[in-house]
């Protein structure tokens, strides 16, 4: 074998050298850390995936050594492969910082904001996405998109409203399955996901679909309302199975095996397939040999508590009156009226502090 | 279910020998077309599969395709389709008139059949016809410079076909 | 050369026709009548007398650029293709027409289609494609019978299908209709859509030129551009290029409409000024109803619209012509662009408000989906416009339109998030006083427009 041409790339002012053909997010990647772009659609385990979702959009600075010449536009790093002496801006260029959070906003805007009820809040890429980029106002004041519900079977959940269509389940089908059932219908802002004719899907390897899904667009029906990712306890486990490689991750409480998933790297990506049978039938202590804890990423918002200090500090625009038509919100029970242990002059959800004994009435027994 | 008849059949295989053997998905566009003319003027969930089957392609590829295009329709429409132009051009020459007088003398709103089935009336994006506007596609064919007294000379004569025929 | 030693030349070829020229005879839309007044004539040298670099390299000398609306040198373009030992390669004629406002390509296949066929066949043999495909838009569906009978009679004639003129070339054209979708017009979505899928546009790299339809070399060019080689081989790129003035090179199809006395498709050399194009009798005979001019959208509704007085004069006080380059003279900041040549002309009675939000709904209802900018950016526009001319509208909503459009621009996948937001930037550029009046008087807004106001005022000309 000849020996591998490599390239020399810059990108935030650090050089790494790549093979030939490397895109710009992988050779971001290598370097690690915030030089890497985030990658909504984008899966280096999926052919043709990625160019769509547009957060890895960077800017080239220079072309390469031959032709220095900058490219006008921002490029989709995910799909922009690297030249010899190339040069990046990503976290170091305000037109980038200035795009993406314009993307991020636009992924927002019919995104429903659902996550205290959406099986996905706490590994959700869309959920740390807007909390690195998003505004804590919303800017879009019209009804949020919806689309008629579909039954995908009763291991997969889909929940269209939550979708950005990133085309990762579509690509997995294709390549894992290779019957696929269900794809991207209509067009524009009204572009689903659906298999058209009600269907469930059933393929062997179906169920990855929910691994590579990057918010809570599809979610595992039998985990579905069970617990809260991060009230679990990750531990890589294996089994033999005779269809795929058996080596999973299980989302413990106790005991009790509440979730199976694939095993994910630091970038969130499946490292070796599972099938529907590890996923959604092997709930059983019992039936896996466990290697020990899984080191997860906590990059998540949650895990890290980035929500302290931020929350409450400052007021988004009411947008309530703006979409209904000036109607205020109706005012269905005022607590101070009704309760006998809180204070008139109180109103405990204003306070800068926990409250005390102090702040509700006493009582006179 | 409804299958091509051997005139179809012919068309549907001169269609096919435009491209490259394995190909055969690129006629899937044309085909959908034959089938929509051949079946009614719309594409049904079997005639779609109907479709996968003959060009030996999965069924999602062909719902996915069916759509995406504006032309094929998913549900099924009136004898006759008017599909009245809205975008600027059009606009700036009374379209919107055009539309709420249709809409008036039909009884039915943009999307709507007429009870009857007889018309269905279906607001468009630029066909294309800007210098002759306002105008709509009836069938194959457009028709340009509408006056209120052109869409009723339409509908008269639509309705005088349909008697005739009865 | 001094402007006198110019003017001869330009007054010579005033109304020079190099497409248009035969339209009006009779039975033109046929072979037998074609043939007669000279058509297939550069068929003929085409494939006897020259061979495919030659003929790349007239088509490079000519300077044509390519008319669906980039405006992207043709000849260069053709250089481009790959040639791979044993890959078939292939044209593609681009004949979706789409861009509100255009409607030129339909009157070249309409009347002329024979002109078509010929220049086809011809950059066929160029190019090297045995199998050449028109994708022409479903809804020009009585088209696709005049272009089929006209490919049966000019292989019926022996200029199509095996061994044509005793060359050894073999070449079969065949018409692929559409089926509604504004983005096919764009070539990576129309290769997708020719090859069965949904007209999703691909990213580029790899362009077609290496990796096209079923990922063979491909070439995609508009029905008028790969019409212009057929006077292009007849006069020789040289000729063709003395036409027009700098890199506005020949003669171009414009398809004028809105509120002026004489819509319609006119052939004009790229010398001839705005003014009088709008106002002569040849052309679009001025503005209908003894109105006033008050805008402009000079070509197809993606460019950005001119009021009146940036129109007919440059922001310096040039006289304005209809070129690439005098119609995009100023910038974004007070000029606009030759496009596909959809001129769109708006009287004093029109609302800037109320067209802009049409053609926001129409870039809304083609976006494909496939990117989120433009999926998301496009509704978002629409619904904010919406109620701006409903009366609905707030002052903050138009500094919120230009950030939306600033974010789609530049940050999608293909043209069409550029094409979307242009017309928005372009309406609050030049029209914000409009826009304005519409927020601060809903109710009134409702009841009329809001007038020519001051936009046909002079401008002035700093010294």
């Amino acid at each position: 074998m000849s020996e591998q041409t490599l390239f020399k790339v810059t990108i935030d002012n650090i050089t790494i050298e790549v093979p030939a053909g490397t895109t710009i997010l992988n050779a971001a990647r290598k370097i690690g850390g915030d030089v890497a772009p985030p990658a909504m659609c984008y899966y280096s385990k999926l052919e043709g995936s990625g160019g769509k979702c547009r957060t890895c959009l960077v800017e080239v600075s220079k072309g390469s050594e031959k032709d220095p010449r900058p490219m006008p536009k921002l490029v989709a790093s995910c799909r922009t492969t690297v030249m010899d002496g190339m040069e990046v801006k990503n976290i170091t260029s305000d037109r980038v910082i200035d795009a993406r959070n314009g993307v991020v906003e636009f992924l927002l805007i019919n995104h429903p904001l659902d996550c205290p009820v959406c099986d996905q809040a706490g590994e959700c890429h869309l959920q740390d996405l807007s909390y690195e980029h998003g505004k804590a106002g919303t800017r879009y004041e019209f009804q949020r998109r919806t689309f008629k519900k579909h039954d995908l079977g009763d291991k997969i959940q889909l929940h269209m409203t939550r979708c950005i269509l990133c085309y990762r389940c579509v690509f997995t089908a294709d390549q894992l399955t290779g019957k696929r059932e269900h794809g991207v219908l209509d067009r524009g802002d009204h572009a689903e996901i659906a298999t058209y004719i009600e269907k469930n899907l059933d393929n062997e390897f179906i169920g990855n679909v929910i691994d590579v899904c990057p918010v809570g667009a599809l979610t595992d029906k039998t985990f579905r309302f069970k617990n809260r990712v991060w009230f679990l306890k990750p531990v890589d486990a294996h089994r033999d199975c005779p269809t795929c490689s058996g080596k999973v991750t299980l989302w413990n409480r106790g005991d009790e095996v509440y979730r199976v998933t694939a095993r994910k790297d630091q970038w969130g990506e499946v490292e070796d397939w599972i099938c529907n049978t590890c996923r959604f039938d092997k709930k059983q202590t019992s039936d896996w040999v466990i290697e020990g804890p899984r080191l997860i990423d906590r990059h998540s918002v949650i895990a890290q508590g980035h929500y302290a200090g931020t929350v409450g500090t400052h007021k988004p625009t009411e947008t309530f009156e703006a979409v209904h038509a000036g109607r205020q919100p109706k005012l269905l029970m005022d607590i101070h009226s009704i309760s006998e242990v809180n204070q008139t002059n109180i109103t405990l959800s204003k306070l800068d502090r926990p409250a005390h004994s102090t702040d509700f009435n006493h009582n006179k027994d | 279910m409804s299958k091509f008849n051997d005139e179809q059949l012919k068309e549907f295989s001169r269609l096919v020998a435009r491209y490259p053997e394995g190909k055969q998905k690129s006629a899937l566009l044309p085909v959908l077309h034959l089938a929509q003319d051949s079946f009614g003027g719309w594409l049904s969930a079997e005639t779609m599969d109907y479709v996968a089957e003959m060009l030996q392609i999965s069924p999602i590829e062909v719902y996915e395709v069916a759509t995406f295009y504006s032309m094929y329709n998913l549900k099924p429409i009136g004898k006759h389709l008017f599909e009245v132009c809205q975008t600027g051009p059009c606009m700036i020459n009374g379209s919107d008139d055009i539309i709420e007088y249709i809409g008036t003398k039909l009884g039915i709103k943009p999307g709507e059949t007429t009870t009857d089935g007889m018309f269905t009336l279906k607001t468009v994006e630029c066909l294309g016809a800007c210098g002759y506007a306002p105008m709509m596609q009836m069938g194959k064919h457009y028709r340009e410079h509408l006056t209120k007294e052109k869409i009723d000379a339409i509908i008269d004569e639509c309705r005088k076909n349909a008697a005739a025929n009865n | 050369m001094s402007a006198e030693k110019m003017l001869p030349q330009i007054i010579k070829n005033m109304g020079v026709k190099l497409l248009l020229d035969k339209a009006h005879v009779p039975g033109i839309r046929f072979f037998e009548t074609y043939r007669k007044e000279g058509g297939y004539q550069a068929v003929e040298k085409a494939l006897k007398q020259m061979d495919p670099a030659s003929i790349v390299e007239e088509v490079k000398k000519s300077g044509v650029r390519g008319r669906g609306g980039a405006g992207f040198p043709a000849g260069m373009k053709w250089s481009f293709i790959a040639k791979p030992e044993g890959v078939p390669r292939h044209l593609v004629c681009n004949a979706d027409e789409s861009e509100p406002g255009t409607f030129k390509d339909r009157y070249l296949m309409e009347f002329l289609p024979h002109l078509l066929i010929e220049g086809l066949i011809i950059s066929s043999f160029a190019l090297g494609s045995n199998d050449t495909y028109i994708y022409i838009r479903g809804e020009y569906a009585w088209i696709v019978d005049i272009l089929e009978q006209a490919i049966d009679e000019a292989k019926a004639a022996g200029f199509l299908g095996k061994n044509i003129l005793g060359t050894g070339f073999d070449c079969n054209i065949y018409v692929q209709r559409g089926a509604g979708a504004y983005i096919c017009g764009e070539e990576t979505a129309l290769i997708e859509s020719l090859e069965g899928k949904r007209g999703n546009p691909r990213i580029k790299p790899p362009f077609p030129a290496i990796e096209g339809l079923w990922k063979r070399p491909t070439v995609v060019n508009n029905v008028e551009t790969l019409a212009a080689v057929v006077p292009i081989i007849n006069m020789g790129g040289d000729e063709y290029a003395k036409i027009g003035v700098g890199r506005s090179t020949g003669t171009k199809l414009i398809s004028a409409c809105g509120n002026i006395n004489k819509p319609g498709v006119y052939e004009i050399e790229m010398t001839l000024s705005v003014e009088e194009f709008l106002y002569s009798d040849e052309y679009c005979g001025g503005i209908a109803n003894g109105k006033r001019l008050k805008a402009c959208i000079p070509g197809g509704s993606s460019v950005p619209i001119l009021p009146a007085n940036l129109l007919l004069k440059t922001a310096k006080g040039e006289t304005r012509l209809m070129n690439y380059e005098s119609l995009s003279d100023g910038g974004f900041a007070t000029g606009s662009m030759m496009g596909s040549g959809g001129f769109i002309v708006l009287d004093e009675d029109q609302c800037i408000v109320k067209n802009t939000y049409t053609l926001a709904r129409f870039y809304r209802h083609e976006s494909c989906g496939q990117c989120s900018p433009c999926r998301e950016g496009t509704g978002w526009m629409e619904k904010i416009l919406k109620n701006i001319d409903t009366g609905k509208g707030k002052m903050s909503d138009i500094d919120l339109l230009w950030d939306i459009q600033r974010k789609i621009e530049g940050n999608t996948i293909c043209p069409l998030g550029d094409a979307a937001a242009w017309p928005v930037a372009a309406a609050i550029r030049h029209f914000r006083d409009e826009f304005e009046w519409h927020v601060n008087h809903p109710e009134e807004a409702q009841k009329r427009n809001y007038g020519l106001a001051h936009y046909a005022d002079p401008i002035h000309v700093p010294a």
